[in-house]
């Protein structure tokens, strides 16, 4: 019940829905960038949505599967492969013993999620295990993935699978993902000190298009673009400051406040990405281009209701599946 | 006495709102914002997930889909902004409660205080007047940010106020000392960082395996004391076997 690390990625470490609750002593909640693509991983082997999951980026880990497992890759589509055979994204998978994983191409999106059934073993920390670097604390050992790291699962397998002699076998089912990942436009609501953009720094930032800097990372996205200026720069107190804050800094470009964004700030707040918009983010990469679209309260709310209501939909549709066609086996 | 009435409350984007007094750091201020801290620590607001208090203010982070699904109101942030405006009317708070004082070792040596030799030639003082300054008074936790543990506290004597280095280092050891403006702050971690260095404290500001990470909250009263390089050694290498 593991699986071992044969070469290291550039940070791949167990992430979950993020550490809530201790902002107030500086603690950030970290957690998934795309909690969507961490859940609907989940729902496709049938866990808890909010299971710890594994976050990879490009170049991503080789892993073996030391043991039948099943498995499910979400979020971004990094080239999956067994043993030179392409596997899919967003479908349930059943790996045999020693079948070695490799990501060859970053296809698409930014961050793939490796979900397994049953879920990671791996460090609680304040009520989660996602990966505090700073802290070296939750995940595994509050680190990224090494070479040689060994990752047990919570759950045995106990399919008598046999897989008439292929490594692994993709079940025939998958995940529809509209509405869950708004591409059109980054949606945003006004900020404290949206209003003291000057009116055509407004308009630009609706209409000009931003690209994001290579320096983004799990922090913030870095942007570039249109310099914005404000009205009258008044000396700024230090407020909290939610994933999503869109802040403008003394340079007059912007940078959107990821997953592990600091939990204060001192810069103008010009907008705050809606929820339901995050997954997207989360997914774009480096020199790709991004339009910012005003969006009322109320909408975002829905958006991200409706959101909440298909990934339920689709955990239970995920859950009847992989009972019916396991039952077969475990008779 | 109440929680004054005064405030600006206003949604940080669709999962997040702030209530905010005036726009200047003020202890009378950020003693409401704590006892407000406390008040919604208690109350336990349904799909509440963090409540973090500033200089001036406090955000409360709620689960938004959670919320959506019972609110009778036309967003979640009306609703939720509700019940804070009801709580904040009918809390009573203990004005008289003393804030826990913690005692902080520093040791002011030069070979742990890389801006103490220039912060006092600026401000045209000797060296042992920027440390007399610095211990002479005891310092409020207006806010912790930036990193865990990172305990913003004021107000520095205004002999000793000095803005931010121009070029901030890339690397300031943990349990450094500094002052930013009239603000001073103790570096929980090894990290960047511009504030000038004046001094370190032997003790661990954030140690992730004790049920209280922090060894400050907001809040507190803080008071520094000065300790020799004999003494820093000896208590460093105390805190780092009892951890």
């Amino acid at each position: 019940m593991s699986l071992r690390i044969l070469k290291a990625g550039l940070f791949d470490a167990i992430q979950d829905t993020g550490r809530y609750g201790y902002q107030y002593l500086g603690i950030n909640p970290g957690g998934a960038m795309d909690i969507t693509g961490m859940k609907l991983s989940n729902a496709l082997v049938g866990n808890d949505l909010n299971e710890a999951v594994l976050e990879m980026h490009f170049p991503a880990a080789e892993i073996v599967f030391e043991e039948q497992m099943l498995i499910a890759l979400g979020g971004a589509d990094l080239g999956a492969e067994i043993n030179g055979e392409a596997l899919p994204i967003l479908h349930p998978i059943i790996i045999q013993k020693n079948a070695v994983l490799q990501f060859r191409k970053n296809e698409t999106g930014a961050r793939a999620y490796l979900a397994v059934k049953g879920g990671y073993q791996s460090q609680t920390w304040l009520h989660s295990n996602s990966t505090h670097t700073r802290a070296r604390a939750g995940g595994l050992e509050g680190r990224a993935l090494r070479k040689n790291d060994q990752i047990l699962t919570k759950q045995i397998f106990s399919g008598s699978f046999q897989g008439n002699g292929k490594l692994f076998t993709v079940l025939h089912w998958n995940v529809n993902l509209a509405g869950f990942y708004l591409k059109d436009a980054v949606r945003f609501i006004p900020g404290a000190e949206y209003h003291a953009l000057n009116k055509l720094s407004q308009q630009k930032l609706e209409t000009a298009g931003f690209s994001i800097l290579p320096q983004s990372d799990r922090m913030g996205y870095r942007l570039k673009g249109d310099a914005l200026s404000i009205q009258s720069p008044k000396e700024m107190i230090s407020t909290a400051v939610p994933r999503g804050t869109i802040q403008l800094l003394p340079n007059g470009q912007l940078i959107i406040l990821m997953a592990d964004h600091q939990t204060t700030g001192g810069y103008p707040r010009i907008g705050h990405v809606i929820s339901a918009g995050f997954a997207a983010l989360a997914q774009m990469r480096a020199s790709e281009k991004i339009r910012f679209q005003k969006t009322e309260l109320a909408e975002a709310e829905t958006l991200l209701l409706e959101q909440e209501r298909n990934l339920r939909q689709l955990q239970n549709a995920c859950n009847f599946r992989l009972q019916e066609y396991l039952a077969v086996y475990q008779k | 006495m109440h929680i004054p009435s005064g405030y600006h409350m206003y949604p940080c984007g669709d999962h997040a709102l702030t209530i905010e007094w005036g726009s200047t750091i003020d202890i009378s201020v950020n003693k409401s914002v704590i006892a407000l801290f406390c008040v919604l620590q208690e109350a336990n607001i349904k799909g509440v997930k963090d409540i973090i208090p500033a200089y001036n203010s406090v955000t409360v982070v709620y689960d938004t889909a959670l919320l959506k699904k019972s609110c009778s109101t036309k967003t979640v942030y009306e609703w939720m902004s509700r019940q804070i405006g009801k709580l904040i009317d009918s809390s009573v708070i203990d004005t008289e409660k003393k804030p826990k004082l913690v005692r902080i070792p520093v040791c002011y040596d030069l070979s742990l205080a890389p801006d103490l030799a220039s912060l006092a030639a600026e401000h045209m003082l000797t060296i042992e007047e920027v440390v007399k300054l610095h211990m002479g008074k005891i310092y409020r936790v207006y806010m912790i940010g930036f990193l865990p543990g990172f305990a913003y506290m004021g107000s520095v004597d205004e002999g000793i106020a000095t803005p931010r280095k121009v070029n901030p280092r890339t690397n300031v050891p943990a349990g450094s000392v500094g002052i930013a403006g009239e603000q001073t702050g103790i570096y929980p971690f090894d990290s960047p960082g511009g504030w000038q260095l004046i001094g370190q404290t032997p003790l661990k500001m954030f140690s992730a395996n004790q049920a209280e990470p922090c060894l400050l909250q907001p809040g507190d009263d803080v008071q520094f004391y000065r300790v020799t390089i004999l003494e820093f050694e000896k208590i460093k290498a105390d805190v780092a076997t009892h951890s």
